[in-house]
């Protein structure tokens, strides 16, 4: 019972990175209507920053994480402007593919300025550690802090796309881009701030990612960010709370089946469960049943 | 009243098919006069598989329209079949004979699973149909990486855990054994089979695509609801599409595990990455344009590989091309650059053609 | 209302009781109409009165939460699309719906697909079978695109075709299919006056050159004077009147109904 209950926490905890990284995937998906394939090596970017400063510069970890944020948030940004914005009215296919290039772009870069070999990450989490039933059930720091910061990016995300201005815009150019350039938004900008928020959720999830499993290479976050993907379309892409559900529901998922199953079969079970469920609800367990205006 | 498109259709095959024979002809001569790099020797096979893998993937994604990002898993159903088979059944008999039927099995094999995975998959629409395909590819290359396969005079023996679980008695053979995959293949395909399947595969998709069927596909990816108006069925023309190309990803897969010795079912043989990079062809080459696919997967194989002077940066400088080339040819207002200048020039040729 | 009880008639198309709602809202309600065989019918009403969603309806894009749609005698509510184009009811679209990368006689050779097959691997191997079946479709698709004058522009893409055209080809397309019924979705939208007189012309001409019953969708108050038998005006879902047309077009419900209040 304790060791499942170990089991559950830990999956909540990893379903939280995934949660975050989803909640960008989801955002970005609802207002550019793009599959941004890039955004899992965000992640791997944010984890690189860290590292630097905490090893290199010797930056206590707040600060580190600051950085982080901020270098991920231009970074996003930056990519959205050369990379996506130039093709907005291009076929979806076209932005795929250009995402895919900005992914292999942002590998290849780590791997030329990191090397091949993979960095140990020193966590940015020092705190003790809770025991629960006598010591039976340990939570580490890293999973607590975890699970409170996937809690707080949500209540703080919801509060800033349901009361303010910027917020309201999102809302409106994702449920209809037209309308909302007729109502005087900002379309460009309100795009090009969804890519800056969901890029430094992106580092924030890759600062946690890295404290919990804490190898660094150029592709760390790319089974995450697909993880992820699957995660928002589990919870119905577009829609924010489902990215959250979708993302915890994932991670239990898999811990479980690690735990229980195989730790080999775990993604073939967490994909299996994804197809089942977009049998029974083809939008996601949140999303928005679209039906085709004849 | 004339009709032409029946000529247009049959220079565009004709076209296709000499232009991979031309390739063979030069790669052959080049061969005989031993021209070649043993790099470039190494990759013949290689471009071949992946052609046809890029032909096939372009027949679901640009014919009928459908986002596949698990291509790759169906290469990798081919490539156990064939395998599995040239260790088995296939042991005994002569090369040429062992390589047909695992074509034929690896083809047939694939294709049931395309079948059986379609039937969910093709109820999705759009991006919804995209991650599915990709869990789907994901899924194969996972399971097969954990399974044990063996044979002995009771016959067929199957485990997930090991090989000792297998209960093999002592004569018994491991097929599979797990991630360490299938070892010690025959390594027989050839760059001639290769250029055979290729043109197969050709033969059989373009003429499927300037058929019934190949205009019931395409009236089905441009709308499916006035298809469905004049009683074309959206499911089985899809499903038809989705299983042949499925069944050619197959045939691909056979390829690739009889160029190889050790058959391992990892990420970087058949993970999405690989699926990608077939979309990658597919897209560069021309969506829709069975030629284009041929020339992009062949450039786009040939290329890494010739940047190799350049080590770690040659897969940066791919990347960038590759975001360089999308916004050349996708951006509307490259587009629209484009069409200035295609203007500017046509005026000024017919001034001067005025002008004479 | 008389001579719809009369069995002697040709019924084509019997509709009864037809109703179905979105989220609580009557989209169309309790909807009944009884068609002749070659009659030309009009549907009219103002905008949102469920006209698109009867033609909806009738050919299986929605599911009836009650009623029943009978086809020459043969009941075929909640058929799927295909099959009950294969029974014999084919349509046009409100917004043009065509095959836009496929060239003009691909466009009416898709519809033929029920009539000349051929299997796959006469597909694959140009068996004599396919060359003789593909030669045919060219010649019938030709014989059907030249009655709306459409066989010089045969292989333009579609998406080529000038708006009046592209109208022509979708109803081309439908009656391709030879149905017994051919549903028109506002033929007229969008057309001047004078597209809009050959369209009339062109109904005409498919009425005897096709021998179809035609049900028409149409705002065109001109349109529908001049050529429809009867009407039924739908307002919020339901039956206003239904009739003759000269008597409908001077009910004072039905004017008040399109000029408001």
């Amino acid at each position: 019972m304790s060791s499942f209950i170990s089991f559950l926490i830990n999956g909540i905890s990893l379903g939280s990175v995934y949660a975050i990284i989803a909640l960008g995937y989801t955002m970005v998906y609802g207002i550019a209507k793009m599959l941004n394939f890039a955004h899992g090596d965000i992640i791997m970017v944010g984890g690189y920053v860290v590292f630097v400063a905490t090893s290199m510069y010797g930056l206590p970890g707040w600060l580190a994480i600051i950085c982080s944020i901020v270098v991920c948030t231009v970074l996003g940004m930056t990519i959205e402007r050369i990379a996506y914005k130039p093709l907005r009215g291009a076929s979806s296919l076209s932005v795929l593919i250009t995402a895919i290039g900005v992914s292999y772009f942002l590998q290849n870069a780590a791997l030329i300025i990191f090397g091949a070999d993979t960095k140990s990450f020193n966590s940015v989490v020092n705190l003790p550690s809770i025991k629960l039933m006598g010591g039976k059930i340990v939570i580490s720091d890293e999973t607590l802090v975890t699970i409170l910061t996937c809690v707080l990016v949500m209540v703080l995300l919801t509060t800033f796309i349901n009361k303010t201005k910027t917020g309201q815009a999102m809302l409106a150019v994702s449920a209809d881009k037209g309308a909302a350039t007729l109502m005087g938004i900002n379309v460009n900008r309100t795009i090009a701030i969804t890519f800056a928020i969901g890029s430094g959720l992106a580092a924030i999830a890759g600062v946690l990612l890295c404290s919990s499993y804490p190898v660094l290479s150029s592709t760390t976050g790319s089974m995450p960010g697909i993880k992820a993907f699957t995660a928002a379309v589990f919870g119905g892409i577009g829609s924010i709370p489902g990215a959250m559900i979708g993302g915890i529901l994932l991670g239990i998922i898999e811990n479980l089946s690690k735990a229980y199953i195989s730790s080999q079969l775990s993604d073939p079970i967490v994909f299996g469960i994804l197809i089942i469920l977009l049998l029974f609800k083809p939008s996601g367990l949140m999303g928005k049943q679209i039906q085709e205006k004849v | 009243m004339k009709l032409k498109y029946k000529q247009k259709s049959l220079r565009y095959s004709l076209l296709t098919y000499a232009m991979v024979l031309a390739f063979y002809i030069i790669c052959e001569i080049m061969l005989m006069t031993g021209n070649m790099s043993s790099l470039m020797k190494g990759m013949l096979v290689p471009l071949c598989y992946y052609s046809i893998l890029a032909v096939s993937l372009n027949l679901v994604v640009g014919i009928s329209g459908e986002l596949s990002l698990g291509h790759a898993g169906f290469m990798c159903i081919g490539a156990f079949t064939g395998a599995i088979f040239a260790m088995t059944g296939g042991a005994s008999l002569p090369g040429w004979a062992e390589l047909g039927i695992a074509i034929v099995l690896g083809a047939v094999v694939s294709g049931v699973f395309g079948f059986l995975i379609g039937i969910p998959v093709l109820r999705l629409r759009g991006d919804y149909l995209a991650i599915v395909t990709l869990a789907f590819g994901e899924i194969i290359k996972n399971v097969i990486n954990v399974v044990y396969l063996g044979v002995d005079s009771r016959g067929w023996h199957f485990s997930l855990k090991d090989s000792l679980s297998l209960g093999l008695e002592p004569d018994g053979q491991t097929i599979i054994k797990g991630a360490q995959g299938i070892t010690r293949l025959p390594r027989n395909a050839t760059f001639t089979l290769g250029i055979v399947m290729l043109i197969l595969a050709l033969f059989i998709i373009l003429n499927l695509i300037n058929s019934r069927y190949g205009r019931a596909i395409m009236a089905v990816r441009d709308n499916r609801i006035a298809a469905e108006s004049i009683g074309i069925s959206a499911s089985r023309y899809k499903m038809l599409a989705f299983v042949t190309a499925s069944a050619i990803a197959g045939v691909a897969g056979v390829l690739y595990s009889h160029n190889l010795s050790t058959l391992q079912s990892s990420s970087s043989n058949f993970g999405y990455n690989q699926s990608i990079m077939m979309l990658v062809f597919v897209v560069l080459g021309g969506i829709g344009n069975i030629r284009g696919s041929i020339i992009a997967a062949v450039i786009l194989t040939i290329l890494p590989e010739k940047l190799r002077f350049l080590d770690d940066y040659r897969m940066l400088i791919y990347a960038v091309v590759l975001i360089a080339m999308m916004l050349f040819n996708s951006a509307p207002s490259a587009i629209a650059f484009r069409e200035r200048i295609a203007a500017s020039l046509r005026r000024s040729a017919g001034k001067e053609a005025a002008d004479e | 209302m008389s001579d719809m009880t009369n069995t002697n008639e040709d019924i084509l198309l019997a509709v009864e009781n037809l109703s179905i709602s979105f989220g609580g809202l009557k989209a169309v309600d309790n909807f009944n109409v009884k068609i002749k065989r070659g009659e030309l019918y009009g549907l009219i009403g103002p905008n949102g009165a469920g006209k698109t969603t009867v033609f909806n309806l009738l050919t299986g894009v929605y599911k009836p939460d009650t009623g029943a749609i009978i086809l020459d005698g043969k009941p075929i509510t909640g058929k799927k699309t295909t099959e009950i184009n294969h029974e014999g009811i084919a349509r046009t679209f409100q917004n043009i719906r065509l095959f836009t990368n496929l060239s003009v006689l691909d466009n009416v050779k898709t519809a033929l697909d029920e009539r000349y097959r051929y299997g796959l691997l006469d597909s694959i191997f140009r068996t004599p079978k396919f060359r003789r079946m593909e030669k045919e479709l060219d010649e019938r698709a030709l014989s059907i695109l030249s009655v709306f004058e459409l066989e010089d522009e045969a292989e333009l893409k579609a998406s080529q075709l000038p708006y009046g055209k592209q109208r022509k080809l979708e109803i081309a397309r439908a009656l391709a299919t030879e149905p017994k019924l051919i549903l028109l979705d506002e033929p007229a939208a969008g057309m001047n006056p004078q597209e809009t007189k050959e369209l009339m012309d062109t109904i005409a001409l498919i009425r005897r050159e096709f021998s179809v019953t035609i049900l028409l969708i149409e705002h065109d108050m001109k349109l529908v004077s001049g050529i429809c038998e009867r009407l039924t005006v739908l307002n919020f879902g339901q039956i206003l009147r239904e009739g003759e047309t000269r008597a409908v077009l001077n009910d004072p419900e039905v004017i008040k109904a399109y000029l408001g209040d």
